[in-house]
């Protein structure tokens, strides 16, 4: 049989069938996961399909996450609808502040490498941090995986991304994801599979490993696969079963050198205009924020914490942080860090989405400009289309916060 | 849904993400017609009051790129555009838009500017510019696609036929 990627070999065996890029087929779906602002339009339309329950009540997740708690009665209406639902067809709610549906997912053991996972919501692939074969897809797919148990996909060619090299100390997963996408391009991976792997990625943690495949969707990736080289998770698995086969096909490959990367800071309005911190020093920032389902875990609180430690938030410098989970802000309560960042003048928002895409807690001003460890700075994302926003590391971001503008944090660790 | 239409052109440019399409804010209801009155707010604040039913529009590389609102399609069809036209679309935004039967053209080599009248025959895939006289063939949608925006989205496609077919019919 001819050789194949990791998403040729995933897909082949939930197809009973061996697929290579280019081929169309059907394929069975392990689980699903659906969010306030996608959940509301699926169920409607999975009920004029004709649907009772989903195909696979057990692994079909709903999660208030983006707009939670509700900020109001149109939303609150929304959140009743998803709770109707569950109750009505055995399928699993995770309640408004549990945290970030991807966090979840992957914190809760919901998904496992090698499966199929469709989520509908944008950065569901970033499952493919422990080699799942994860995608987004919109309301009415959703609806369908819902009857069918199934979907219909064009077999991705891959791009292999080899990042050589170790990273150096202050350089995060973060920098290089976002170096990743301004390599690629907002669009370069459109239609296609990215697999990431080499000397810098195998020393990573699971959680750094989520921010990077997070970022997938941003150069366009169908699916974003970390190799299992130095993955760690608390159960067995197959390592051949997403490793991709040797000599497998791939329609690109690419190489950056991990030894050489500095702090990244995507400026706005798109997330590839990635450039070297160095380039901005000294930018104005009037708001920061640390969160959402790229940096807004345990990891990325500590990193804020160290820098942050001792010191306060800069005069006209608002610093919102929402954990990814309230299991993560249970985490930080009891190793410290939630006092850390408190005394140094943090707010602490509900577990959510909300201020990332929006919907509501921390709307930026006219002009303002805001560095956030989010993963998206077009035009109005976070609810201003005045507003200008920038995307970095929690480190980068807790540095400029304490500066009041963009600073090389190896300046204030150093001290 | 008819096979052949026509339309004033709406051009714009590059990557135009979900968000300028129907801003996050503005994405969770059931209320179709309130995403339809922000439908490109952020991109062109005069959109809404320009178009007109049956309005075409036409883009560059990318379009709909970012977030899987469903929300993005919805609005543009409720507003009341007939077809997007673009160079390439994000993933994503293309299958959204199939299933909930807006139609949407990949061409590459379509020349429109705002105002030229464009003529749309979704059974041969051709799309003409009838202000300036060119023709142009749109990019093959797999046969599981044409079906679905045959039946007007994939909810009707679904209540007909149960289960997805790879081949046409």
């Amino acid at each position: 049989m001819a050789a194949q990627t990791v998403t040729e070999k995933i897909l082949s065996r939930h197809a009973g069938k061996a697929l290579h890029a280019g081929d169309l087929a059907i394929v069975d779906v392990d689980a699903a996961m659906l969010t306030d602002t996608t959940a509301p339009l699926a169920i409607k339309a999975f009920r004029e399909m004709g649907g009772k329950a989903p195909w696979n009540p057990a692994r079909t997740f709903l999660v208030i996450d983006h707009a939670a708690p509700a900020p109001n009665e149109r939303i609150a209406r929304l959140h009743d609808l998803m709770r109707e639902f569950v109750r009505e067809t055995g399928s699993t709610l995770y309640e408004a502040g549990t945290g970030i549906c991807h966090q979840l997912m992957i914190q809760d053991d919901r998904v496992r490498p090698g499966e199929t996972f469709f989520g509908a919501d944008s950065h569901t692939c970033t499952y493919g941090a422990l080699g799942a074969f994860a995608t987004g897809v919109g309301s009415t797919d959703l609806a369908a995986i819902m009857l069918t148990g199934k979907t219909w996909l064009k077999v991705p060619p891959t791009i292999r991304m080899e990042v050589s090299g170790r990273l150096n100390p202050g350089v995060e997963a973060k920098d290089l994801a976002l170096a990743m996408v301004g390599t690629l391009g907002i669009a370069g991976a459109t239609y296609q599979a990215v697999e990431i792997c080499g000397e810098a990625i195998r020393p990573l943690s699971l959680d750094e490993r989520m921010t990077i495949a997070n970022l997938g969707i941003e150069m366009g990736a169908k699916v974003a696969v970390l190799h299992p080289e130095g993955l760690e998770l608390p159960y067995p698995f197959d390592a051949d079963a997403i490793r991709p086969d040797p000599g497998a096909p791939y329609v690109r490959r690419v190489e950056i050198d991990g030894s050489a990367l500095r702090p990244q800071i995507s400026k706005p309005p798109m997330p590839d205009n990635a450039v070297p911190i160095d380039e901005l020093l000294g930018t104005p920032v009037h708001y920061a924020f640390i969160g959402t389902c790229v940096n807004g875990r345990l990891r990325d609180l500590r990193a804020a914490a160290r820098i942050l430690a001792g010191r306060k938030v800069a005069p006209g410098v608002r610093l919102l942080i929402a954990p990814a989970s309230r299991q993560v802000f249970l985490d930080a309560a009891r190793d410290g860090t939630l006092a850390t960042l408190t005394e140094a003048g943090a707010s602490f928002l509900p577990s959510g989405c909300g201020p990332c895409v929006g919907t509501h807690n921390g709307v930026p001003g006219d002009g303002e400009t805001v560095l956030s460890t989010a993963n998206r700075n077009f035009k109005g994302r976070m609810g201003n289309p005045q507003a200008q926003i920038y995307l970095a590391s929690p480190t980068v971001v807790a540095a400029a916060a304490v500066a009041g503008c963009i600073v090389d944090p190896s300046e204030l660790v150093g001290e | 849904m008819a096979s052949t239409f026509r339309g004033r052109a709406h051009v714009y440019g590059n990557d135009i993400d979900t968000d300028r399409i129907i801003a996050g804010k503005y994405t969770k209801t059931l209320d179709l017609q309130s995403l339809a009155d922000h439908v490109l707010e952020d991109l062109d604040p005069e959109f809404r009051s320009k178009l007109v039913k049956g309005d075409v529009l036409v883009a560059g590389d990318n379009f709909g790129c970012g977030s899987s609102r469903e929300q993005a399609p919805v609005a543009l069809k409720v507003a009341g555009v007939s077809a997007v036209i673009a160079k390439y679309f994000a993933r994503i935004f293309f299958r959204n838009a199939i299933n909930i039967g807006l139609p949407v053209l990949e061409v590459p080599d379509l020349e429109a500017a705002s105002g030229d009248e464009i003529e749309v025959d979704l059974e041969s895939g051709t799309v003409r510019n009838l202000t300036k006289g060119t023709s142009h063939n749109a990019a093959q949608m797999p046969p599981v696609m044409i079906s679905i925006l045959a039946e007007g989205g994939l909810v009707a496609y679904l209540a007909k036929h149960g289960t997805y077919r790879l081949a046409a019919g």
